[in-house]
């Protein structure tokens, strides 16, 4: 770094902003930590015994139990939980024996691949068709217009994604026999389970999008830009659009964070080969290890999600470094 | 806002009548179906295992042979009660954890907020699912991790509404009388956010049901024997390829079931959000003009908006070249708009009719934008708000000439740093490149002139740009706007609610009461010769300086009209000493009383009149 | 005797010191204005005195209670509670409040028939009248208006201005009176306080600070107020 960019580095507010954000992250990834340690610990009951079965020899569950350091002092295991984790081990799956993080690493980039090409999708279509809205609908124009986007968006919104995965698995896949049914291999396998991640957010984002939109339009330095005279080109795009923009991401984020949890459900009805469809078994067939090291996953990936959407909104709006946290 | 009558208000909508239709329907349902339909769902019939649907069985059976349609029927009472239930707990636990934080310790309170606050960045399902780790499989764990995977985002809510309400003063004025902690919370505070926080529970209670559904889909909600939709909708599922009705029927139910809740819940959202709106007044009648114009001429303009509100009634007046102009009145007289319209920056669903309305000879309406974008310059009330607060100063200064004079980047910013040093900005050229909210406030007033002096200004329209500035900041901008006028020979329309301002700056003095022009006359005689009532009682209630401390201030009972409360008559006659059945009845209009003297006031010849 | 008394008060939130060292005594029956830009430290100042902020350093010493009015009528009334209620609640424990609340009403010119009323029925000038209504019922010997005609219409501003006068000359209050408009503390005030970036500049008998300031900052700021007779020159 030059001189000069840490001398403007040090000048501005980016520099707590960056050491605030970098606490905020580390706590809240030392909390899932925890949680996710804590939580074999809470089950009621013995974890190895609710999962070898009532029917299984008192030895095998000691020796189970041993393997697993189960017997050590809580703090220890804690210690020794957290050094796994700093070596990227996350246990032994009890059901398969495999190490949790093979497993993980066979299943995310299944999940990933999907979560984010919904996304695309959801900001490629919302974004557009919000901003148009907000264009279309401002002062109380088109009230019908408004009344129709506003109550399909709504319910678009509302059907649950899963239930979404279904009607269009029932629709497209076996009526019409469009895309295949399950899995990953062909490239039209894709389009059912992305549809079903992102239609409802979409629905959701494009809302956001244009009352968001809406609502900086009333502002004063919108009645600027106008007074200056700018074309309406530049009045949206360049003056509305980028206050909006606070707001959109903030709540872009949280639905892309809840995208990733999404993956789950979808994966499910539509046999996606990814971290969704395992933990689901791994919760039934009460393979904690396995649970605790995708949980983590998970969380840690909504966490990065956050910490990503904080650091572009920094960028893109000055006064967001400011502001406390 | 009237908050008591949004309650019932949301039944008159369309959709928010609809949703509470099905709502009932739902619990009516829940209560009854079991009832009613109980045996027929649970009758085993080994000769139609797995059928499709047919007349018997209107979804098919399952593989036990029972009827799929009273299934989903009986399932209702499961299926909303236990989404009721979770939402029940999650809503109590999050307005606990929400609140508190206002009566605990600070170091306490710290603690619940934060760890609120990193429980939040994690999506409900995600939450539900670690907490059906926790509890296990099952009915009574999946309610439990459903309610608290609502927790979080409803005591953050909770926190982000008790905060708004704690920061406004009748909280403040609570705390000084002596009121204490647990009074504040449940006697100012929750009443004042319990109806956003009902909204919410409404819409939480939508995605419960439909989270419900698919923990029960993925085989760790409700468990065999008992069913809600999510199990049914997981056991169709299996079948679809062969027959859809046993997966589709289900699915339907729990879409249609969160549709009730969340549009109810949109709808009571909206009324709540809603604004009542006002009444009808007297219509406009054009009226012959040939008087002569000027720089910026005005004659019957009116600006109304639906619903019959006119806040701007039949104004006329003239601004000539290199004059510097004041408008006086109170808030909600109709000064702003009369700005707003006058350069055409009046927007839809506000509409603006005039006799004549013309800058430079040319009617407003048909001037491009070249030229009142060069020629028109306007100065808001609030420099803090007026600046997009995204881009740099310099930048926006600059765009002006880009757009209308085609100068390029570097040259526009080039004069845009030589107006800002115009209008005495130190440092220039540093300040361009900064952000709105790196100035101070009468910093900013100056920079907002300066992008008026971009291209070349023949008016100046200022609507109060004084007002949000400190007496010492104020006297600069004024100062600075009549150095314009002097050395650029600019006319200045100065708005201001401050009398005594206006009486300071301007040659000419328009004082605006309800919508209109109530007199008109030179500033040097203002304090001598004004005739109006309104103005002379306005000029005697304003203290300044040399007002008599020992006298009381004279004072002009009742309050203004609001645009929609004007009625037949003189608007001020509610008000006014002299008042007659005439002015009651009849609307005086804007006479001409000596050389550069109008009024409109049927007394205006009365002795009392006039300032003695 | 004085009622109130501010022992080098010094208010700091984080590095900002928002009041330095201030000392500033109301004297009993007397209005003391306080004058200065915003952001100077009034209010901050006023809210140590009803304990609403805490002193980082000094002390504030009252004789008797203190009650204050705020600035912006439309934020300071609960919107949910009638104002009989809003009055009521700042009366102690064993008063006869119906009575009580009619005979406030009436004191700051209000129908007392009002009293169920909710504020937003009511004109800012009339909500007003409740708030100060609201800080006499807890009986105070002293009491802090803070910018209160700031927010209202110049024709409604003299209204309460004489009723704060006669309110004050009638009950014998002391008064702590905070504007930033200086012909309104002006009017009100026996003396003058000048604030400026958290300390008191200059303080004395209202009549001698407008007449003949000695602080630079007070003259500046005399200097700056609009008059009517004087034209504004133009360099
Ligand atoms: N968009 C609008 N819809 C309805 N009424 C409006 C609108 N904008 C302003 N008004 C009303 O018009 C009146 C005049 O407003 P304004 O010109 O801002 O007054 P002033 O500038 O004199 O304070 C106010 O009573 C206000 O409520
Ligand atoms: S017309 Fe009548 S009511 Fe209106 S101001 Fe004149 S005297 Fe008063
Ligand atoms: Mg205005």
């Amino acid at each position: 770094m030059t001189t000069t960019t840490l001398q403007r580095m040090r000048g501005s507010t980016w520099l707590p902003f960056a050491r605030r954000r970098a606490v905020r992250f580390l706590t809240s990834l030392w909390v899932l930590v925890t949680a996710a340690f804590l939580m074999i610990h809470l089950i009621p009951g013995d974890p190895v015994r609710e999962s070898l079965g009532l029917a299984a020899p008192p030895d095998l569950v000691a020796a189970r139990r041993a393997a697993l350091g189960l017997d050590d002092p809580l703090l220890v295991q804690y210690w020794h939980y957290l050094s796994g984790l700093f070596r990227g081990e996350f246990g032994t799956s009890l059901v398969s024996g495999t190490p949790v993080a093979t497993l993980i690493g066979d299943r995310l980039p299944a999940t990933v691949q999907l979560a984010v090409l919904a996304f695309l999708v959801v900001v490629v279509v919302a974004v557009p068709v919000g901003v148009l809205m907000a264009v279309l609908t401002k002062g109380g124009r088109r009230r019908g217009g408004e009344l129709a986007f506003t109550s399909s968006s709504v319910v678009l919104a509302a059907i649950p994604e899963f239930l979404l995965a279904v009607g269009l698995v029932s629709l497209l896949a076996v009526q019409l026999n469009l895309f295949p049914v399950a899995g990953n291999d062909a490239p039209g396998s894709w389009v059912l389970p992305v549809l079903a991640l992102a239609i409802g957010p979409a629905a959701v984002l494009a809302r956001i999008v244009r009352v968001e939109l809406l609502a900086v339009l009333g502002n004063d330095f919108v009645r600027t830009a106008r007074a200056k005279r700018l074309p309406a080109r530049l009045v949206y795009l360049r003056h509305a659009l980028p206050n909006a923009v606070t707001a959109t991401l903030t709540l872009g984020g949280m639905m892309l964070a809840a995208m990733v949890a999404g993956t789950v459900l979808v994966e499910n009805v539509f046999a996606w080969p990814g971290l969704g469809s395992t933990i689901v078994g791994s919760i039934q067939q009460k393979d904690y290890p396995a649970v605790q090291g995708i949980v983590l996953v998970y969380g840690a990936g909504v966490l990065l999600v956050n910490l990503v959407v904080d650091v572009v909104l920094g960028l893109l709006d000055p006064r967001s470094t400011i502001r406390e946290a | 806002m009237r908050p008591t009558t949004g309650r019932l208000a949301v039944l008159r909508s369309p959709v928010g009548a609809s949703s509470a239709v099905l709502l009932v329907v739902l619990v009516a349902l829940a209560v009854f179906a079991p009832i009613l339909w109980g045996d027929r769902a649970a009758a085993i019939d080994t000769d139609s295992l797995q059928q499709g649907p047919s007349a018997d069985h209107l979804l098919g059976t399952d593989q036990l042979g029972r009827d799929i349609f009273y299934r989903v029927l009986v399932a209702t009472r499961l299926t909303i009660g236990l989404a009721l239930l979770a939402t029940v707990i999650g809503v109590v636990t999050g307005l606990v954890l929400g609140s508190i934080p206002s009566v605990l310790p600070r170091w306490a309170a710290r603690i619940v907020t934060s760890a609120v606050n990193i429980a939040v960045a994690f999506p409900g399902l995600l939450l539900a699912l670690f907490f059906a780790v926790i509890f296990g499989t099952g009915t009574i764990g999946a309610v439990l991790a459903i309610a608290f995977a609502i927790t979080p985002s409803f005591a953050r809510l909770t926190q982000t509404l008790t905060a708004s309400v704690s920061g406004r003063d009748f909280i403040a004025a609570a705390r000084v009388c002596g009121v204490g902690r647990f009074r504040l919370l449940t006697r100012h505070v929750l009443p004042n956010i319990a109806e956003p926080l009902v909204i919410n529970a409404t819409l939480a209670a939508g995605s419960a049901l439909t989270a419900f559904a698919g923990l029960s889909f993925l085989g760790i909600g409700v468990q065999a024997p008992s069913y809600d939709w999510g199990r049914l909708l997981g056991e169709g599922l299996n079948r679809i390829y062969i027959t859809p009705a046993p997966a589709l029927g289900p699915a339907v139910a729990v879409v249609l079931a969160g549709l009730a809740f969340n549009l109810f819940g949109e709808a009571a959202a909206s009324v709540h959000r809603n604004q009542q709106r006002g009444k009808a007044t007297a219509p406009h009648e054009p009226v012959e003009d040939r008087s002569e114009g000027g720089l910026l001429t005005v004659r019957n303009l009116h600006v109304t908006f639906p619903g019959g509100i006119r806040p701007v009634r039949g104004v006329s007046f003239t601004v000539h070249n290199g004059e510097m102009i004041g408008v006086v009145g109170e808030s909600g007289s109709g000064k702003s708009l009369t700005a707003l319209a006058v350069s055409r920056l009046i927007e839809h669903p506000g509409r603006v009719t005039a006799d004549r309305l013309e800058f430079n000879g040319k009617p407003v309406q048909k001037t491009q934008d070249r030229e009142l974008g060069t020629q028109l310059a306007m100065v808001f009330q609030d420099p803090t708000t007026s600046f997009n607060p995204t881009r740099r100063i310099g930048g926006q200064l600059a765009e002006v000439s880009e757009v209308h004079q085609g100068l390029r980047r570097r040259a526009a910013l080039g004069k845009a740093v030589d107006r800002l040093e115009a209008v005495r900005i130190p440092e220039p050229e540093r300040r361009a490149k900064q952000y709105p909210h790196e100035f101070s406030g009468g910093m900013r007033q100056r920079a907002m002139i300066a992008m008026g002096l971009m291209g070349e200004p023949q008016l100046v329209i200022a609507d109060e740009p004084t007002t949000a500035l400190d007496v010492t900041v104020q006297r600069e901008v004024l100062k600075l706007l009549a150095r314009i006028r002097k050395d650029r020979d600019a006319a200045v329309l100065l708005i201001s609610h401050d009398i005594t301002v206006v009486a300071q700056t301007c040659d000419r003095v328009l004082v605006m009461y309800a919508g209109r022009i109530v007199e008109e006359l030179p500033t040097d005689e203002l304090f001598t010769a004004a005739r109006h009532p309104y103005t002379t009682a306005l000029l005697k209630a304003v203290p300044d300086l040399d007002t008599d401390r020992d006298a009381p201030l004279a004072v002009i009972p009742g309050r203004p009209p609001e645009p929609g409360e004007i009625r037949q008559g003189c608007p001020f006659a509610p008000r006014c000493p002299l008042a007659d059945d005439q002015c009651r009845t009849q609307e005086p209009e804007l006479e001409t009383f000596g050389e550069n003297h109008r009024v409109a006031c049927w007394k205006s010849e009365s002795e009392l009149a006039g300032v003695r | 005797m004085s009622e109130l008394d501010f022992r080098n008060v010094t208010v700091r939130f984080g590095h900002h010191t928002a009041v330095d060292d201030v000392s500033l005594t109301v004297p009993a029956g007397q209005v003391v204005g306080l004058v200065g830009e915003s952001g100077s430290g009034k209010s901050t100042l006023a809210a140590t005195a009803v304990g609403l902020v805490k002193p980082t350093e000094g002390e504030v010493r009252a004789d008797g209670k203190v009650q204050m009015v705020f600035q912006d009528p439309y934020s300071s009334l609960d919107p949910r509670m009638s104002i009989g209620n809003s009055i009521a609640e700042a009366m102690p424990r064993g008063t006869n409040k119906k009575a009580e609340v009619a005979r406030l009403l009436e004191l700051v010119n209000l129908d007392p028939g009002r009293a169920s009323s909710l504020p937003a029925r009511l004109s800012g000038g009339q909500r007003q009248r409740v708030a100060l209504a609201r800080a006499l019922a807890g009986d105070p010997r002293v009491v802090i208006a803070d910018e209160i005609t700031s927010a209202l219409d110049v024709s409604v501003q003299g209204a309460v201005l004489n009723l704060v006068r006669d309110l004050q000359r009638q009950l014998g209050l002391s008064m702590l009176f905070i504007s930033h408009n200086l012909a309104v503390v002006r009017y009100v005030s026996d003396r003058v306080a000048v604030m400026k970036t958290g300390r008191i500049v200059e303080e004395g008998p209202a009549a001698q600070v407008l007449a003949d300031p000695r602080h630079e900052y007070t003259r500046e700021l005399l200097a700056a107020a609009p008059r009517r007779h004087t034209r504004l020159e133009v360099s």
